[in-house]
């Protein structure tokens, strides 16, 4: 345990929030969280779903969980039910042996809904492009909210995706 | 690396898979192809590795009897690769056990192959529910659990079946496939060029194993022989792949036990390495950095440095985790005996890579048959015999360290000179072999050459062909809630599989 503590100490914070060298995107984080508070209440919720792609989008997905970006702390969360989900980030050319399954989630997700569609293959399909196994772009599925392109896009890439989409979502300050 | 490849008959195919056995060999892949535009019905081919090298086998079948003899009895790992193969090419083992489909769903019907030559890629069929035929276990008190496609964390689609009592797992069993996106049929519509970017993506986190497996295919057909510094250097981004995956494996499987903190110090080491890796080469994962011919980037001074000055944080890191893991009782307690896949298990069904070395089976290409440059390097392979998730984590922490020696070797005498040779034309109908030890296992590509440089056919294999299968019977008598940290200790590729 003394060491588990010392280690936590001795590592301090590394959360970038915003990376020093860049002050646009300063801006955008804090914005982020602002438009997450504002049209979201307390914290936005996102379902990921893998419909096919090659596992390096997931990857990068993943490191928004690392302290560096710290995810978690600007009120974002992974859920891991459909039905607890605000957003579907959706990676991957949707596979055709996907598409049903991703259907049914985007159907078990409680309206209003957003869709983030991740990567040059979910944006349009990328290198596996459309065929007899591949339907292609996510929104040859469902409806996308927001594209992101890049093979795979970096974490902040990623962010600023889902920040697009919470700021384009009707605004439903009403809500308590 | 020693390749002998021949065309066998029917008798001689199992034969000679039945000595490959007996003389501690292994199958590495299973794959089939239409030669019917060459006027010679279709094959089926299978690559074995033998104590003297790899043996790769061409069966020729004719068309009005697009059959094999089955070799699931000699080694399991092939039931999977035949099923598929009857699904993409209507070629089917005779004598086989388990004829269902595997890698089709329902999204085209049973009679059609998609890698049959007559088959345009294009045509759309609609896409029904899938009714695969499970294996259901009766009796007092049993239960079963369906899970996924879909599943709770960011990882990839895959469906699970168990068979419980109580919290007992029973019986799991995989299905496959929903990945599939018609990555074999993509590479037949590409040249050798373009193929280099598609291999890259067959598995994106062994993308460096891929693409220079690819690249080594390429380059034995087309008698290619990279410069030195640009093999140097591929090596240097293979090991910098495993360290990067071995350490957010090492963070997930602390965290799949309830130590977040190792999934905190973990994945900040892994971030410091991305963000080198995109600083020096140009890409996070490195992904298209290893090209047909030799690299398309290379490192100076400044670059070894700040990779030498990293390795001494890291090294240092990792060594304190490994011992708070090594001393944390909970993490123990969660990690010992748990997923055990005992020595004479693995070596019966013919694990591999990564987790064959954690139950004691001591196979890594890059110590048994080095390329260069690791033919100078003395890689000092690691083993375990447990065979548990103690052992596959264990297993990790001595990987990590081992590459970073030998990448620190590398970089101690890199070549220098060119980092790319010119790459010439490959003559029609040949066979190109490239075999690579990634950070899960060995990655082989197959490609058999078309006209102008075209791409006859290409069969990418990972060593989750022959891993997925173990992991059914590694979970047997555990607890259902321990089914994520076993399954996140061999960490199997979906995408590399579906294909
Ligand atoms: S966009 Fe690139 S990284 Fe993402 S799934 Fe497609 S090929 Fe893989």
């Amino acid at each position: 345990m003394y060491q588990i503590i010392k280690q936590i100490l001795k590592t301090g914070i590394k959360t970038e929030g915003p990376p020093q060298a860049d002050d646009a995107l300063r801006v955008e984080i804090q914005n982020l969280q602002e438009q997450i508070l504002r049209h979201v209440g307390r914290a936005l919720t996102i379902r990921c779903v893998d419909a096919g792609s090659c596992n390096a989008c997931e990857l990068e997905i993943q490191a928004l969980n690392n302290a560096y970006y710290n995810i978690g702390g600007l009120g974002i969360n992974f859920v891991a039910s459909p039905r607890h989900a605000d957003m579907l980030l959706v990676t991957g050319p949707v596979s055709r042996h996907m598409e049903i399954a991703l259907k049914r989630t985007y159907d078990a997700t409680p309206d209003p809904k957003l869709v983030v569609a991740v990567g040059d293959c979910g944006c349009n399909g990328g290198i596996f492009a459309e065929s007899y196994a591949s339907c292609g772009r996510v929104s040859n599925v469902i409806p996308v909210d927001v594209a992101i392109p890049g093979c795979p896009p970096t974490p902040t890439a990623i962010l600023q995706g889902i920040l697009t989409a919470v700021s384009r979502r009707p605004s439903t300050d009403t809500t308590p | 690396m020693p390749i002998w490849h021949g065309t066998v008959d029917a008798i001689q195919f199992r034969s000679l898979c039945e000595q490959a056995r007996h003389g501690g060999g292994k199958l590495v892949a299973l794959w089939g192809s239409d030669e019917l535009a060459r006027n010679a019905g279709y094959a089926v081919h299978a690559a074995l590795v033998t104590a003297t090298g790899m043996l790769c086998l061409t069966l020729p079948l004719s068309v009005e009897r697009p059959a094999y003899p089955d070799i699931s009895d000699i080694f399991p790992g092939a039931a999977r690769m035949q099923r598929a193969t009857a699904d993409l090419l209507g070629l089917h083992a005779t004598g086989a056990d388990d004829h269902r489909k595997w890698i089709r769903h329902a999204s085209w019907p049973g009679n059609v192959h998609p890698l049959r030559k007559n088959f345009d890629g294009k045509t759309v069929f609609s896409t029904e529910v899938d009714a695969y035929p499970f294996v259901s276990v009766t009796g007092d008190g049993v239960h079963e659990i369906p899970v996924g496609p879909v599943h709770a964390g960011t990882i990839e689609p895959g469906h699970f079946r168990f068979s419980i009592i109580g919290d007992r797992v029973l019986r799991l069993e995989e299905r496959l496939g929903y990945t599939h996106k018609g990555v074999e049929k993509r590479f037949e519509s590409l040249n050798l060029e373009q193929g280099a970017k598609l291999a890259g993506r067959i598995s994106g986190d062994s993308t460096v194993a891929y693409a220079w497996a690819y690249a080594q295919a390429v380059e034995s057909v087309t008698g290619t022989t990279p410069p030195p510094r640009a093999l140097a250097l591929r090596a240097v981004l293979l090991e910098l792949e495993r360290i990067h995956n071995h350490l957010g494996d090492l963070g997930a499987l602390g965290n799949d036990v309830a130590l977040a903190f190792g999934f905190a110090q973990f994945w900040i080491l892994k971030e410091d390495l991305l963000r080198l890796n995109s600083d020096l080469f140009g890409h996070r994962y490195l992904m298209d950095k290893v090209t047909p011919g030799g690299v398309a980037c290379d490192l100076d001074d400044q670059g070894r440095e700040r990779i030498l000055r990293m390795f001494r944080h890291l090294e240092h890191e990792v060594r304190l985790l490994k011992d708070i893991y090594d001393e944390h009782a909970g993490v123990q307690d969660r990690y010992l005996t748990t997923g055990r896949v005992s020595p004479d298990l693995a070596a019966e069904l013919g694990l591999t890579g990564l987790s064959g070395r954690a139950s004691g089976q001591a196979w890594d290409l890059r110590a048994e048959f080095p390329c260069a440059p690791y033919d100078r390097l003395d890689v000092r392979m690691v083993t375990h015999l447990n065979g548990d998730v103690a052992a596959r984590v264990a297993v990790r922490f001595e990987e990590v360290l081992e590459s970073m020696r030998l990448i620190r070797l590398i970089l101690d005498q890199l070549p220098a000179g060119e980092l790319r040779a010119s790459v010439g034309a490959a003559p029609e109908n040949a066979l190109g072999l490239g075999w690579v030890e990634g950070w899960r296992g060995e990655v082989l590509i197959a490609l058999h050459t078309g006209k102008d440089n075209e791409i006859h056919r290409l069969h990418p294999h990972d060593p989750s062909w022959q891993n997925w299968p173990v992991l059914e019977h590694a979970v047997i008598r555990d607890v259902v809630p321990d089914f994520p940290v076993i399954n996140k200790s061999f960490n199997l590729s979906y995408t590399g599989v579906d294909l």
